[in-house]
């Protein structure tokens, strides 16, 4: 399950000048993002501002509109076998009583037709059994998906997408809706996914700072435009400033947790 | 005896295996209207002066590609399904009005006519049969990915759309010949109810197929048993003998899942 990057000074995600939106409609532009190989990086912002978009854009699904977007070191449409996506979901279906390795299994198998050797599904089975240990829900092997906790699930997805070896995970909010310690948690088991397997991963996420102890850099996409950098390149107050067109000011406590207060509004806690 | 007996029984096997889809796809509903939209194209044909299988078939092909070519969201649109339900139902309606034959056919169409088939019927639903079982081992694994899970399948590259159209012309197969053994109002008994039982049974897919097969296989045989000595309709059996089945089925998954809890309680 492991990634061996031949060569670590070529980018997982290149974007110059990149402007998506649908239609003829730019959602954001000007974007310059450089992602390296096993690199932990937070995509944040306000909603509607285009986050999602992004993932979109790097699977592959959108058109790009402006500049020039390489995945890879080729066109997103080219990398999507060596991606994991895990897109934003609360649930499955209660009608859909299906085994959770059942569940995790469809990634290895769901591109089959005709039936499937023995072999090769035993393989599967293998597979999907090392990557839900991988994320530490080797517990719920015997459960159906729709008795697990939103935390759980979360895991179960993260699993499914791991089985297939990505070398980039595309995470879209995993976080939301976790109570603080499972949130906590979950980030450090992404943390220690990213490090162990050399996995690049992009969390979409509304809440910067149970994640802020493990990220390489941030993208921030707010008001049409994009900034990146390490989380202290990003939020600074100048540079939040400049993003949103009026002043905004970011707060570091002693343990380097940030919050974020516009001229606007009382306060607004990241 | 024997053509009810063989039709009935590939009905059952090919519903079962149709109707596991349909159910974790969640589009009952959509199935539904397919055999209302049958219905018109039955009441047609036989007004035209055609079997009723050919219109069964043109209409719900027609049904399917349309609800299949908007994806597995569409499929559970219920209000837009129910509004063209409603009016392939009355178009039906005007069709047997306008065919001054026996109401019997529309009896037939309606409620199924299952003692009442004819050898040709029995070869039509073998080839059919056949056929949709064939499609549904070729794209088991596609299918059951993009049912459960279409976002993501649609990531790695599955072709969603193309597995949902294909998916609706299995169902209007399906459809068009169960609708012989049990006719459009009462579709679900076979497309529905085992395979409701059978995924609650179990969390694996093919073992749900296999207890959806059964139980169909089950309601089915025991209602034409029963109906061949007695004076009473083999539909009302089959759906009494499946609603039975059913209703143990969810007593057993929640005698399963709160034993622990009722235990506790004590």
């Amino acid at each position: 399950m492991s990634n061996v990057t031949s060569n670590d000074s070529k980018m997982v995600v290149e974007a110059k000048n990149l402007g998506v939106g649908y239609g003829q409609d730019l959602l954001w532009s000007g974007a310059n993002i450089c992602v390296g190989q096993g690199e932990f990086v937070a995509i944040l912002g306000p909603n509607g501002a285009g986050k999602t978009t992004l993932f979109r854009a790097l699977l592959g699904n959108i058109q790009i509109l402006e500049g020039d977007l390489k995945v890879f070191g080729g066109a997103p449409s080219n990398a999507r076998s060596q991606i994991g996506y895990v897109p934003q979901r609360r649930f499955i279906d209660s009608e859909i009583q299906i085994d959770v390795r059942e569940f995790a299994m469809l990634a290895l198998l769901g591109g089959n037709f005709g039936p499937v050797s023995r072999a090769k599904k035993a393989r599967a089975r293998q597979l999907v059994e090392e990557s839900l240990r991988l994320v530490g829900a080797e517990e719920f092997i015997g459960k159906r998906i729709h008795e697990l906790s939103g935390g759980q699930l979360q895991r179960v997805f993260m699993a499914q997408a791991m089985a297939r070896s990505p070398s980039m995970l595309l995470l879209d909010e995993p976080l939301a809706n976790l109570d603080m310690r499972a949130g906590a948690n979950l980030a450090q088991a992404i943390s220690d996914l990213v490090k162990s397997h050399n996995v690049t991963a992009l969390l979409v996420a509304h809440d910067l700072n149970p994640l802020l102890p493990y990220l390489d850099r941030v993208i921030y996409i707010a008001n049409h435009k994009v900034a990146t950098g390490t989380p202290d390149e990003v939020f600074t107050s100048e540079n939040l400033s400049r993003l949103y067109g009026m002043s905004v000011e970011v707060f570091r406590d002693d343990r380097g947790r940030i919050a974020i207060f516009s001229e606007l509004e009382g306060g607004n806690h990241h | 005896m024997r053509n009810a007996f063989e039709t009935g029984t590939i009905v059952a096997i090919v519903a079962g295996v149709v109707g596991y889809f349909v159910i974790i796809r969640k589009s009952a509903f959509a199935a539904h209207a397919l055999s209302h939209v049958g219905f018109a194209g039955a009441a047609g044909a036989v007004y035209l002066g055609l079997s009723p299988i050919v219109g069964l078939l043109s209409f719900t092909m027609g049904g399917a590609v349309f609800m299949g070519a908007l994806g597995k969201k569409a499929a559970s649109r219920d209000t837009q399904i129910g509004i063209v339900l409603a009016f392939m139902l009355g178009l039906g309606i005007l069709f047997i009005s306008l065919y001054q034959g026996y109401s019997s056919e529309a009896y037939s169409i309606l409620f199924g006519q299952i003692l009442g088939i004819s050898s040709s019927d029995v070869i039509f639903t073998v080839i059919s049969g056949v056929a949709v079982l064939a499609v549904v081992i070729i794209i088991y694994h596609p299918l059951l990915f993009a049912s459960v899970d279409e976002e993501v399948a649609s990531a790695s590259g599955a072709n969603v759309t193309l597995i949902s159209l294909g998916f609706m012309i299995l169902v209007a197969f399906t459809v068009s010949i169960a609708v012989q053994v049990i006719g459009v109002l009462l579709i679900f008994a076979l497309l529905v109810t085992p395979a409701a039982a059978g995924v609650r049974l179990t969390g694996r897919p093919l073992l749900g197929l296999v207890y959806s097969i059964a139980i169909g296989l089950l309601i089915t045989w025991i209602g034409l048993f029963l109906a061949f000595y007695s004076p009473y309709p083999v539909s009302f059996f089959i759906t009494a003998i499946g609603f039975l089945v059913y209703l143990g089925v969810r007593g057993f998954s929640w005698f399963r899942h709160d034993r622990s809890r009722i235990v506790r309680a004590f």
